[in-house]
Formats: C-alpha cells, structure tokens, sequence
C-alpha cells in the first residue's frame, strides 16, 4: 500500500516511501523534519501550510503526497540563499510584520507567489492574493507594508 | 531552545532589609551551560513594595520569586521569567526593562522564558498582567545589579558611589580611568563578603524621561528564526523515536462512552492505544496513522447522550432564565423624566489562535518532560504533578514561544494527553489538536445577556443607571460615566458549553452594550454622541483619548456627512488600567444586508509606552480582531454539537475585511506602565454599531452584529 515519492525538496532531491493519501504537510514536517510549514486548519482556509508547487502556492495540508511525486518543493527554510534572505522575508522584518509568526511561513510564501505572479501588485491584488492567509494575531496591516516593500511600493 | 540549558540551583542565602523586603543573593556556585556568575533573585516582598497601584501578584498566590537575574562571568547577562511569548511581545519587553536598569545594550540581554527548571513561577500569561506586574521587578533585579557594580567599585576604589556612573555595562573612575564590569563583579572572590549586608530595596529606577532602551521599538528578538523557519513553536518540537498522538473525542457535548471495540486499533502495526477512565488515545510513528487508528474505533463506539441544552438560536433565553441575579435597583428611576431599557446580547466564540493546542511529553524513567503551548507554564507542571502523583523535582515543563493564545491557552488539556499517551507508549508522543478539535473542545468566550436601564432627567441629564451583564462576567462593568444613582453587576448562569478567558474577556460586551446604549440614551436627549460622553465623564485620561481620536477623525465634520449608507459613531472605554477611544466609519449597503467598516481610528493611552512599535502592532491587531466579533464570528451549537467548527463556517477577519486603520498612541508618562495587548479591542464594536444606528436609525444589540437586520429594516 505504501508507494514511493521522489520529489525536490529545497533543491535536494528526497525519496519517501509512504502511505499515498498522507499530506505533503505531514511528510514534510514528519519524515523530512522541515517544521517550517504549519498547520493551521487541515481544509486549505487559513494558508499557513503554504508551500511553492512547481512554482506555484499550494496548501500542503490538502496535497496528498501522491500529487507531489516529481515536483519540485520550495518550503521557508529554501527560501533564503544562504545567509541572504529573499526580499519578501527581508521586507517582513523590516516593517514588523510578526506577532506570533506562526502564520509568517505561509504569509511569507504566498507574498513569494503572488509578486512572482505580479512584480508591481495594486493592493486589491495584493488583498486578493493574500486573502486566503489568515492572521489571528491579526496583523494585517503591517503585513500589506511589507508586501508593498517587497513590491518595492512601500508609501512612506 | 531551552532543552540544553542545565543550570545547578543556586545556594542561596536570604537577607532581610530593615524594611522588610527581602533580596535574596546568591553566590553561584556551578553552573553549565549560561557560565558562572551571581545570580539576583527578587523575592514577592519587594515586588510588592515596588507595586504601586493595581491588584499585584501572580495567580495562584504562594510565588515568592518573581524575578531573576543571573550575571555570567564571560560578561552575558541572563534574565529568568516565567512568563509566555504569545507574539505579545513579553520577551522583548523585559529585555528593555533589564537592560535599561542594567545600563547595558538591548543585544547583551539573555532573556529565559517559560521554563520551570530555571524560571520563576510567575503564574498564568494573562490580564495584562506582564507589563505591571513584572516589568517593575525585573527592572527592580537589574537595577540592584547595577547599584551592587557601582558600590563594588567604590569599595574597591575607596570612592564614594554616588561619584560613580554605570553606561554601557561599564563603570568609570573618571581621576583614574580605571573601569569594572559586570563580567568583573560576576567573577569576585570579594563579592559575597562584601554584601553579606542587606540591600534595601528602593533603589532608584530610571526615571521614565531618561530612558534609552524602555521606550524604544527594540525589534523582536526571534524574528529571524521566523522569517526562516527555524523556530521551534510547540507544535514543531521533534524528540527521537517521537509517535503522534490523536485522543478519541464524544460527538457532543455531555456524551459518555459506553463501549468501543478498540481491536482493530490494536492490530495496526507500531500503534499504541490507551483507554482509562474516559480517556481513550492512540500513538503511532506517524500522524496519519493515529489517525486512521482513531477513526477505526471511533466507528465502534457507542455513546450515551449528554442531557438535552440550548442551542445557539435559543441561549441567550437560557442564560436569562438560569440567572443568579436579585432585583432589579429602581433608586433615582423615580425622578427620572425619561427612561429607557434594553438588552444587548453576545454569542460565544472562539479565540482560534493559528497554532492550535499542542505538547510533547517524554519520560525518563519517573522524571517528566513536556513541551507544551500553554500560558502558564507552572500550571501544567502542578496538572501533570496531580495527574501522575509526582513531585516537583521530577516535572519540567517548558513553553517555547507559541503561536497565539489571546486567552484561550490557560488549560493544559494537549499536556496531559501527550503525557499519558508517553507514559503507555515509553517513547515521546507529540499531540496537536486539529482545528476542528480546537474549535469543539477548547473553551468558549462566555456568552451574555446585558440589560441596561437608564434614566434622564428633564435637561437630558443621565441621573439613575442599572446594568447587569449576565454570564460573561465583571471586567469592565462599571461605568466610567458620572451618575448619580447607579447599579453595575455581573451575575452567574448556567452556561452550555465549556467557557474562559479571551483578550479583555468581558470588557469587550460589557463596553459594547454600556457604549452603545449611551449612545441611544444620547440620542433620546438629542445630544451628540461626543458631548453626551464629555458631558458626564471627569476620567481625564479617557476624555483625552476621546479627544483625540474624535480630532484626527475629523468627527465634528464627518458627523454631518452621514447618509443611509455611510454612518460614523465613537465609543470609549476604560480597562486594565489603560483607556481607549475609538471613530468609525461603515458603508452599509442595505440590498445586500452588507456592514463593511471602512476607517478605525483609534486613540489609546496605557501610561508610559514601553514598546512603541509593538505597541502599535497590539492596537491594530486588537482593532481587526474586535471585527470578528463585532460583525462575524458567532458558535453556533445545537444538541451538544458545534456546527460551524471550521475556518470555512466561522468567518474570522481577513484582509478583504481590513478597513483603513490609523492607531494614535498618546505616552502619559506619570503613572505606571499597563498593558496593551486588550483593551484596545473593547471600543471597536459600540462605535460600530452607533455608527450603523447613525447611518440607518437601526440599532444593533447583539454581537456580532449582522447585517440581515438592516435589510429588513
């Protein structure tokens, strides 16, 4: 019943073998001890299990691993280059943008999406682009600053 | 974080000042992994000298320590709280506090938090409770430290302290230019002989004007490891041969097992299962696999129902009738030429922190370690002490810096569950409940009914008022208004489901329903909003935050611009020793039933402002949470069940929903500091609903308030 994935994870290439319908959440955080990727609600609402897919965002808590057989994964901890953090996390810290940072990876990776998507986004897009990430400790506010900065589009 | 850190206890000599106060100093003898050094300890006695004003005191009562200092000999300084970071803030708010009294930098401050081998017991992480109650005995052990480098030097030197200054962690003879360190004091052969006297306890500390670090927008000190990934909240921690755990929950509330086949549990391979005494869980290597075990032999219970309860349509009724309340007062009603009633009502909601309920627990032969994300940290050590007949010195328990609580993280229920699943399993287990589980099991912000009475004599003066809120309870009951005549109570019910603490708990529907109904009390005597409030309010901090929101809202002109579908209404409110105002504008489209808040700004004074950027990011997060409960989030229940248990069914603010939001902090620097992380959210709601009253003469008394209402209207 266990199948065996082969996927690039961070750029690493990674062989699971494993139960087919598991999350990609769980196989991250279990067996490859990537804790970067939060759950926050196990249904794809909140965004905090957002990874890159091919590039693209998805809601690894819904992602059975099956589907990310030959994909290429890019999680938090693949973000920066070193010791060079992507301008999205640089722009995070600058504008304060964490509470609790427990949605932060998710935020994080979803603003990665949508200004790869749209380099110079309009704050509907950036609202729409972000909308299915949630923040309890709700700060959205500095959280569209840093999106605006990443975007170099900060208003001072 | 704080696994590796194995620090002997210190032996400790307690001297008694004439005061009697108390400082305990202590000589250390061993230590691993934070160097040697001394080690400060303010005991309660003068922290209690310290406090001025408020309650005072952790919860519990019975914690003499209430904070600890350690001075490492290879010059770092560590800081002990057993206080929780829950992305309030509270590990960079006492780092200030003790570097500004040390006169260190921000960066040279160690800070531990939340971990019972090393921290005090500083009770629950709730009320607002961090900022005056142990920012003043932290900053009281740093100051001690710098007033015990200062006078080392002098003996040393043969000088008289008071010609001495600590800066930069250094102090100077200038006739000399000799310089010592607290590195130097912490590695003294002198030092125990020459303070075997005691220290009295009103050293000065540094007056609010001469702040360098307090004061400042010291950034939060694990931001990086968030931006990258790499901290560990509670729900990341992995220990070797860990299993995942999942507990087998009743359908509804008050369901009581009567029987289960847990065979087929059984069977599956590397799964271990653990029934005793109600308790029914499962462990296995991995998640899915407690999970496909749980469901396996949740589909063979079987359940004897709960008795029958209200539902979410009719409990407000329930509440009413289960009231443990005298008469109503009718003193000053008599004399009143007008009076107006009328009951407000709340639902109950969930907290819904991002990080949901989660622990680790290991054992280790009979010595317990568990992880766990909840805000007291003492709290689940004494729960798992009780559970499992241990005593003290073999229960360590540890909160990394966890992923929300607001309120909602005072019980330890994933602790003890990890911990009874490790102890059967002999191996780590890993528990995190789903969001389902946390919307179901975790407890509930109480439900209410408020009623409010007030009474207007003929010049449109409010003379008599009597307000109880039934079933969420006293904060903020009272009213800050002047009347001559009043009664404000909080009576018990009898409530259906699980209920605690939330952010500013009850002040949040006691503010809503008392804000609200001054406004209709105001527009019976054909008052402005504004000068109504201004009228019967002396509290001079509330009237200048009142003032200045209503300033930079422009509210005396916007106030004529009010149409059907564009409303502004205030509110204003005190609690927690600090005071909060707050101007709205809502666009109302009443073909779609539609509410949308389209500016907040909102003023608000906590006394000197400690943090002003963090400060900022607590105002804002407070305004867009009180959102949520002001116009959306709503449990709906029947039968014992929760309908809505889910981020698809409980609609939580998210950034369509975000109006725009201009926060004014006003820095009174006269009186001690309060917290921050609540009251902003209690004027939210009532200026929004006087602002849809503004806008369409429909007065909204229940929260949340839907927009449903208006269409019919």
């Amino acid at each position: 019943m266990d199948v065996t994935i082969t996927l690039t994870v961070n750029g690493v290439a990674r062989t699971v073998t494993t139960d087919p319908q598991r999350p990609l959440l769980d196989v991250l955080r279990e067996d490859l001890h990537l804790t970067g990727t939060k759950y926050g609600c196990g249904e794809g609402h909140c965004g905090a299990c957002t990874v890159l897919m091919d590039g693209k965002p998805a809601r690894s808590c819904v992602v059975p691993v099956s589907l990310a057989d030959k994909k290429s994964i890019i999680t938090i901890e693949g973000l920066a280059k070193g010791d060079s953090l992507h301008p999205v996390q640089e722009a995070f810290l600058a504008e304060g943008a964490i509470q609790c940072g427990y949605c932060t990876p998710g935020m994080i990776l979803s603003a990665v999406a949508l200004l790869q998507d749209k380099s110079n986004p309009t704050d509907e897009e950036i609202v729409a682009g972000m909308n299915g990430n949630i923040c309890r400790c709700n700060g959205y506010v500095k959280i569209m600053n840093a999106v605006r900065r990443a975007a170099g589009k900060v208003r001072r | 974080m704080a696994e590796n850190l194995s620090i002997q206890k210190a032996q400790s000599a307690t001297a008694k000042s004439s005061a009697g106060s108390e400082f305990t100093i202590s000589r250390r003898t061993f230590v691993q992994s934070l160097g040697a050094g001394l080690a400060i300890t303010v005991t309660e006695a003068i922290s209690w000298g310290q406090r001025r004003g408020g309650r005072g005191g952790a919860q519990g009562g019975g914690m003499p320590v209430v904070a600890r200092l350690h001075l490492n000999e290879d010059g770092t300084i560590a800081v002990m709280s057993g206080k929780v970071e829950e992305g309030q803030g509270a590990r960079t708010e006492l780092s200030q506090a003790a570097a500004e009294e040390l006169q260190v930098p921000f960066d040279r401050i160690r800070i531990v938090m939340a971990d019972t081998d090393f921290v005090p017991d500083d009770g629950i992480t709730a009320g607002s409770r961090t900022t005056p109650g142990n920012v003043p005995p932290m900053r009281q052990a740093a100051a001690t430290a710098r007033e015990l480098l200062t006078r080392f030097a002098a003996r040393r030197w043969q000088v008289e302290p008071n010609t001495l200054e600590v800066r930069d962690g250094t102090v100077t003879n200038k006739a000399t230019n000799q310089k010592l360190t607290y590195a130097d004091l912490a590695t003294s052969k002198e030092i125990a002989e020459a303070f075997k006297q005691p220290i009295e306890s009103n050293i000065a500390l540094t007056a609010v004007s001469d702040w360098k670090v307090m004061g400042s927008s010291a950034a939060r000190m694990n931001w990086r490891d968030i931006v990258t990934g790499t901290h560990c909240f509670p729900s990341d921690i992995v220990r070797p041969n860990m299993l995942y755990g999942r507990v087998l929950r009743p359908p509804a509330y008050g369901a009581v097992l009567e029987s289960i086949d847990l065979s087929a549990a059984k069977a599956m391979k590397d799964v271990v299962v653990v029934q005793e005494s109600g308790f029914v869980g499962f462990a296995a290597p991995t998640l899915f696999q407690a999970t496909a075990a749980m469901e396996a032999a949740a589909k063979t219970a079987s359940w004897k129902p709960g008795p029958p309860s209200p539902s979410s349509k009719t409990v407000h009724a329930y509440l009413k009738e289960h009231a443990r309340m005298g008469s109503p007062s009718e003193k000053g009603f008599a004399d009143a030429a007008k009076t107006l009633t009328a009951t407000y009502t709340l639902a109950y909601i969930q907290h819904t922190p991002m990080e949901p309920r989660a622990a680790v627990a290991e054992w280790d032969g009979d010595k317990l370690t568990v992880w766990a994300g909840c805000d007291g940290p003492y709290r689940v050590k004494g729960d798992l002490m009780r559970l499992f007949d241990l005593p003290a010195e073999r229960v360590r328990a540890i909160v990394p810096d966890m992923g929300g609580g607001f309120g909602g993280k005072h019980n330890p229920d994933a602790a003890l569950e990890a911990a009874r699943l490790a102890k059967a399993a002999g191996k780590p287990v890993w528990i995190r409940w789903t969001r389902a589980e946390e919307f179901t099991w975790a407890y509930f912000r109480p439900a209410a009914v408020i009623e409010c009475k007030g009474g207007l004599d003929a010049k449109g003066k409010l003379v008599a008022w009597d307000f109880v809120n039934i079933n969420a309870g006293g904060a903020a009951v009272d009213t800050p208004y002047n009347i001559a005549n009043k009664r404000c109570q909080s009576v018990g019910s009898d409530s259906p489901l699980a209920q605690g603490a939330y952010r500013c708990l009850a002040a949040t529907g006691n503010n809503f329903a008392r804000e609200s109904f001054m406004d209709e009390l105001a527009a019976v005597a054909g008052a402005d909003p504004l000068e109504f409030r201004l009228a019967h309010l002396e509290n001079q901090r509330i009237r200048t935050v009142l003032e200045t929101a209503a300033k930079h809202f422009n509210w005396s002109e916007r106030k004529k611009k009010i149409t059907p579908e564009l409303g502004v209404g205030l509110a204003c409110g005190t609690e927690k020793n600090s005071v909060v105002a707050a101007c709205v504008e809502v666009g109302i489209d009443r073909k779609k039933g539609e509410i949308r808040v389209r500016e907040v700004c909102e003023a608000f004074e906590p006394g000197p402002i400690i943090n002003p950027a963090n400060l900022t990011s607590q105002v804002q997060g407070c305004i867009v949470m009180g959102l949520g409960g002001a116009l959306t989030e709503e449990i709906q229940f029947e039968n014992g069940k929760i309908l809505n248990a889910s981020f698809a069914d409980y609609h939580v603010p998210r950034f369509r929903d975000i109006p725009k939001i201009d926060v004014h902090l006003v820095n009174k620097t006269d009186i001690p500091s309060a917290g921050g992380g609540e009251t902003p959210i209690i004027a939210v709601a009532p200026a929004i609903g006087n602002a849809v009253f503004a806008a369409t003469g429909v007065r909204l008394r229940a929260m949340p308030m839907r927009g449903d209402a208006l269409r019919q209207a």
